[in-house]
């Protein structure tokens, strides 16, 4: 017997039974779809993750003061803060970086009759390639304003939005505080970043803040940037040990302070997402193991009912061979039907819900394909002990059968 | 087409089908095996046609010892040498006449373009030209036969074997249907050997053998069984 022939009778058994097919294939159906739906919408959750770590700025280290092992005292510290001459020290000693020293608060801001609480960043020009958060127009501030802790801002695109009310900021005046600031610049567009609106922000000359609006000469944060792609841990290293000296940290003690790097963030993240992904995926291979068994259940069911059949076709000069050949192109066929629906639909599936939350949409052929095939492993699997059932029924019993 | 003797014990109840038979059938004979039921009539025909091996004894076909063949070797001579006609009939439901028809020449693995025409052939010559598309429950009983004669016949055997042909027939659709047999006979100078109560069915047979209780008891012309 032909395989073409063995293949074409086949297609006519799913062919004949359209309802029971397409029951038969729909635990497969939604087993392929829900693993290739979940595995792409993990990848693609991962992908929004690592983009918007590298959107915070990509080769960023943050230099906090205080312990990387933190106790339950939360961000609590009691470890000395950073001055100016740590950052200018870190800018000297450590070649090709960039670095931003910040003091960071919350300031009430008064435009017209609008006022609310935002936060406030106090520092220089670095920061806006350091931060990856550009000037969208206006002007960066001048070197003697940053020496003077000049009274000027740039500000975020949402209290444009909010408080202006559309109308053009720059030379205009608000109130941070108890400071009546300049307005000179407008930063680019970034919108939420988990949870966060990174547009409702001010940024100032770091002297600025320390004097007008903290009242102390603290920076919180340093934030460094690598020139070169790559040398985040060389840099990490250099700022360690130049660190450890100023603050005269002994051999052997712990640093009290940390240096975070933003690749280190996107890792740990990724991997978390990773892992979910991993899972899912996993639970929907189980629904596909169930759809199969669905299959196995049916086939059992067919072969008892055409148990007639079997019996006509080895009297007429089947071989066994022949009849589990039929029998398990047979749910092969239904499984690869279903896997190709169901690629279709986690497919489909995964474009809507990309689309609706925002996340690239990344397919994956991988992952496709191992769908699949796994579909098409299940057919032959569980298709194949009804086949044999059937292969080995005697002709006669089979032909009286009623 | 020799056969020597044969003893079918069946399964663990031990029934014995068949007790003892020795039997020869020669090529081009039209044989009838009457008896009443249970007397091993349609065992003694699944045994000639190769769907079952003797428990002892043997079965000589065309000098093969059947007993010592395996499954597949015996399809495979079903294939070749055997054609089916049953009472029931024993078409596919669901499957056109010509399907049901060019379905032994799939398993010999002939191509379709050629499967087609000599189903179609087969078809002809029962006098079912026109039907082809029709499914078995758009049939006539009569009809349904002449397919199941078709399908039995397209792979041209030495050998045609019929269990009560016209059991679930009228009278006339089954003097019909044995006519159709008697003129395939004298075309292709086959085998019949045909399983049947009705002595009036028999009566179209060369030769006669009754069984009772597994036992051949007598072996004969219809003029000497039937009187």
């Amino acid at each position: 017997m032909r395989l073409l022939d063995t293949f074409v009778m086949a297609l006519q058994a799913v062919v004949r039974n359209k309802l029971r097919s397409f029951l038969t294939v729909l635990g497969i159906i939604i087993g392929v779809a829900s693993v290739v739906a979940m595995v792409h919408l993990g990848q693609s959750a991962t992908r929004t993750v690592t983009d918007e770590i590298a959107s915070i700025g990509s080769n960023l280290l943050f230099v906090v003061p205080g312990s990387a092992h933190r106790g339950p005292g939360g961000l609590r510290t009691t470890a000395e803060p950073f001055d100016l001459a740590d950052a200018i020290a870190i800018e000297r000693e450590v070649p090709a970086i960039l670095v931003a020293p910040a003091l960071s608060t919350d300031a009430t801001v008064v435009i017209g009759n609008a006022n609310e609480s935002i936060p406030v960043v106090g520092t220089n020009n670095h920061y806006f390639a350091v931060r990856n958060h550009g000037i969208a127009y206006g002007r960066a501030f001048e070197n003697d304003e940053l020496d003077a802790g000049a009274a000027v801002c740039i500000i975020g695109a949402t209290l444009i939005d909010e408080m202006y009310l559309g109308q053009e900021p720059i030379g205009t005046t608000l109130r941070v505080g108890r400071t009546a600031c300049r307005v000179i610049g407008v930063l680019e567009e970034k919108g939420q970043s988990m949870g966060q609106d990174r547009d409702k922000i001010i940024v100032m000359p770091i002297k600025a803040v320390q004097r007008r609006l903290v009242g102390e000469l603290d920076v919180s944060t340093i934030y460094v940037s690598a020139l070169a792609a790559g040398s985040t841990g060389a840099v990490q290293q250099a700022i360690e040990s130049l660190l450890r000296q100023r603050r005269t940290i002994a051999p052997g003690k712990d640093d009290d302070f940390y240096v975070r790097d933003t690749q280190d963030i996107a890792r740990a993240l990724a991997s978390t997402t990773n892992t979910m992904t991993i899972l899912l995926g996993a639970i929907a291979a189980v629904s596909l193991l169930v759809g199969g068994i669905g299959i196995m259940n049916i086939m059992l069911v067919s072969v008892t009912e055409r148990t007639r059949e079997i019996g006509i076709r080895l009297a007429i000069g089947a071989r066994a061979r022949d009849v589990l050949m039929q029998f398990l192109v047979e749910s092969v066929a239904l499984s690869t039907l279903g896997g190709i629906i169901g690629l279709l639909l986690g497919i489909g599936g995964t474009w809507l819900t990309t689309s609706r939350l925002g996340m690239p949409f990344l397919l994956s052929p991988a992952v496709m394909l191992l769908g699949f095939s796994f579909a098409v492993a299940i057919g032959i699997f569980f298709g194949f002990f009804p086949a044999r059932k059937a292969a080995r029924l005697n002709p006669i019993d089979a032909l009286r059968h009623e | 087409m020799r056969r020597i003797h044969k003893v079918y014990g069946s399964g663990a109840a031990q029934v014995k089908a068949l007790d003892g038979v020795d039997l020869t059938i020669r090529e081009g004979e039209f044989v009838a095996i009457m008896g009443p039921s249970g007397s091993g009539k349609s065992t003694c025909m699944n045994l000639v046609g190769c769907l079952d091996v003797p428990s002892s004894g043997d079965y000589l076909f065309r000098g093969v010892h059947v007993g010592g063949l395996d499954r597949d070797a015996l399809a495979l001579l079903r294939r070749h040498f055997m054609g089916f006609i049953f009472q029931s009939f024993n078409l596919l439901p669901r499957v056109s006449a010509l399907g049901n028809v060019e379905l032994p020449l799939i398993y010999e693995g002939i191509k379709r373009s050629t499967r087609r025409a000599r189903a179609a052939r087969a078809l002809r010559s029962v006098g079912l030209a026109g039907r082809e598309a029709a499914t078995p429950s758009q049939l006539s009983g009569g009809q349904q036969q002449r397919v199941a004669i078709a399908r039995a016949l397209v792979t041209e055997p030495p050998v045609l074997l019929a269990d009560e042909p016209t059991g679930n027939l009228d009278t006339a659709t089954a003097d019909d249907i044995m006519t159709q047999l008697a003129r395939i006979r004298a075309q292709r100078g086959i085998t019949i050997i045909m399983v049947t109560h009705e002595p009036d069915i028999a009566r179209h047979a060369q030769r006669i053998l009754y069984f009772v209780d597994g036992k051949l008891v007598k072996d004969g012309t219809p003029a000497e069984i039937l009187t």
